[in-house]
């Protein structure tokens, strides 16, 4: 019965959902999320903290029961087809976590077992899985001697045991060097070539930038933009204009003249003395250099770009994507 | 049998649906549960300062009350002591590693371990099964050390061999089913500290509220009788019983129907708080 339902890798989305609801208590931390994933491609999921990202990623990955709404996972519910849905996944980021008190090998083959996989074919899928992350020379090592990129490389390793469609990537380089960020988006950009879906929270915009070929950003538990990374930017009116004064202390003057001439809200960053703003007709240009010139301002740089993913999250959100005093909703983990 | 079908050659790129189960049989929630035992015991192996732990406190104890409050207790002669106190260590050893099954259980859900086994198709019941016939392990060290130990000292068990085997079945029952009020304290608790703090707040006056260490007769009435009902009071008595004589049949009786009470109330809460927080 259920077999007939069987979803087609070639057409079918591998991940929807339709109005998800959740609330904890009075807060509301999704109010009608809508967010599709195709096959075989990354769909980022943008937010700042608490913005309700993890708690899409734990309904999706049936941790999490909604209150309103539906998803479903390559054609099965994640309420009503857990099981099924539980075979499709795999699990990375934040919160599921490796056991610290077993070895690595230990942890891939604790996997592999409670899969199904006999103890030989658990025991080589480990030492493959430790040789593609390069964690062999620490294999039998407990995980609680592996640095911050190592254990989240072998995060990785652990989800990839069942050989998942679709995989749940939750913030997966936060706290990682660049090397190691690197390193992670060559292994999410291989499994994706492989056929494997990726779902990826991220607070990083570069990150989605890098990987993502849709987006949707979500904000105090609402989705209020979607579209691929081009997309989202052409949005913002596509470039932005940056400029430094060379006298560090005329940064606030030269960014209240160019907020009145463009009639757009300008970003400042005291500490690099720059000021940004986007800027939808470009023949403003000359004469935005001639006002800061007749007042004697001297300008240390003076640039035109395409807007990057900040820039757009700043557009919609009105604040930035890593401001830490910005409340919207309660931290998750005070909800499970 | 609902094998879980994961193909340990194709790739996950293949043009056709994956074949999956629909539930998971009760033989694949044993298996589920008996690889998690494995993963318990496998932690207490690597894990010395567990190990050393779970060994270090029943000598502990033994060497500080045997030769602390033996001579006041027993007027002098510590070995009438320890013949008197081993028994009551014994159980006082168990019930308080207990306490470690909560912790761990604390540690999988604050770490996110849980959060990993309930992505998997796995029985929802195996995670918790598992820690607790893992624990099984630790108690039996527990006690093994404090019998060896205990022996080391000068004490000897006076009636036989198949006794005293009933004697540690009787407390690894008795365990059984305390470390599901364990794994309780251990779920609704927010940290590691709070198990530990709570769980103590719990059990130090059950442990020490009983004829563990001292006879009933000495203390004051109302306490007396804090003391009679207490189960470790019975427990106590089954295990002075069963190692250095007297009446065994009722107190063990008494214990095991504790075993059985105290498990059918906290097994299900704790399953019941296990389902909804995780």
């Amino acid at each position: 019965m259920m077999d007939d339902m069987r979803y087609d890798a070639t057409t079918a989305n591998a991940i929807e959902a339709a109005g998800l609801v959740k609330r904890f208590g009075k807060t509301t931390a999704l109010g009608g999320v809508d967010l599709v994933a195709r096959q075989a491609s990354v769909l980022g999921v943008l937010g700042p903290n608490g913005a309700g990202k993890t708690t899409a990623v734990r309904i999706l990955a049936t941790l999490l029961q909604p209150d309103g709404g539906q998803a479903s996972v390559c054609g099965y519910d994640v309420v009503r087809d857990a099981h099924q849905v539980r075979q499709l996944i795999g699990l990375t980021g934040q919160y599921a976590s490796v056991d610290e008190g077993l070895s690595g090998t230990n942890n891939l083959i604790m996997i592999g077992r409670l899969l199904g996989v006999p103890r030989a074919a658990s025991r080589a899928r480990a030492a493959e899985l430790l040789a593609r992350f390069e964690l062999s020379d620490a294999a039998g090592r407990p995980v609680k001697t592996y640095s911050g990129g190592m254990r989240r490389r072998l995060d990785l390793a652990a989800s990839l045991v069942g050989r998942p469609r679709v995989l749940y990537l939750d913030e997966p380089t936060t706290g990682l060097d660049p090397r190691s960020r690197t390193d992670v988006w060559g292994m999410i950009r291989g499994l994706v070539a492989d056929g494997v879906t990726v779902l990826l929270t991220t607070q990083y915009l570069d990150e989605a930038d890098q990987l993502a070929h849709d987006i949707v950003v979500i904000d105090r538990g609402k989705v209020i933009a979607t579209g691929t990374p081009d997309e989202l930017k052409a949005k913002t009116g596509g470039q932005v204009l940056q400029l430094s004064p060379a006298d560090p202390d005329r940064l606030a003057e030269s960014a209240a003249l160019l907020g009145q001439l463009v009639r757009a809200d300008v970003v400042t960053d005291a500490e690099a003395s720059v000021a940004s703003a986007s800027v939808a007709d470009a023949a403003l240009l000359p004469y935005i250099v001639r006002e800061l010139d007749d007042r004697g301002i001297e300008l240390a740089e003076f640039t035109l770009r395409k807007a990057s993913l900040d820039e757009v999250f700043f557009t919609l959100t009105g604040h930035r994507a890593d401001d830490e005093d910005y409340t919207g909703e309660p931290q998750e983990e005070s909800d499970r | 049998m609902t094998a879980i079908t994961m193909p340990a050659t194709s790739g996950p790129g293949e043009g056709s649906g994956p074949a999956l189960s629909r539930r998971i049989g009760p033989l694949d929630g044993l298996r589920n549960t008996f690889t998690l035992t494995w993963r318990s015991v496998l932690k207490i192996r690597t894990n010395m300062e567990d190990v050393i732990g779970l060994s270090l406190q029943p000598i502990m104890f033994l060497l500080l009350f045997t030769y602390v409050f033996g001579g006041a207790i027993a007027h002098g002669s510590t070995h009438a002591y320890l013949q008197y106190e081993l028994p009551g260590l014994l159980v006082m050893t168990v019930v308080f590693a207990t306490l470690g099954t909560g912790l761990m259980l604390n540690q999988d859900i604050s770490s996110g371990v849980f959060d990993r086994f309930r992505s998997l198709p796995i029985a929802r019941w195996a995670p918790l099964g598992g820690a607790v016939l893992g624990d099984m392990v630790r108690y039996a060290i527990s006690v093994a050390v404090t019998i060896g130990f205990g022996m080391i000292l000068g004490f000897r068990v006076t009636t036989n061999a198949a006794s005293a085997a009933a004697g540690c079945l009787l407390l690894l029952t008795f365990a059984l089913a305390m470390c599901w009020l364990s794994a309780l304290i251990g779920m609704v608790m927010k940290t590691p500290q709070g198990v530990q703090t709570f769980g103590f707040l719990a059990f130090f006056p059950l442990v020490f509220g009983s004829n563990l260490l001292v006879p009933t007769e000495t203390m004051p009435g109302w306490l007396q009788a804090f003391v009679k009902v207490n189960p470790m009071t019975s427990l106590t008595d089954a295990e002075r019983g069963l190692f250095t004589g007297g009446p065994t049949a009722i107190p063990v009786v008494h214990s095991l129907l504790w075993a059985l009470g105290i498990f059918i109330v906290f097994a299900p809460l704790a399953v019941r708080v296990y389902r909804r927080k995780t």
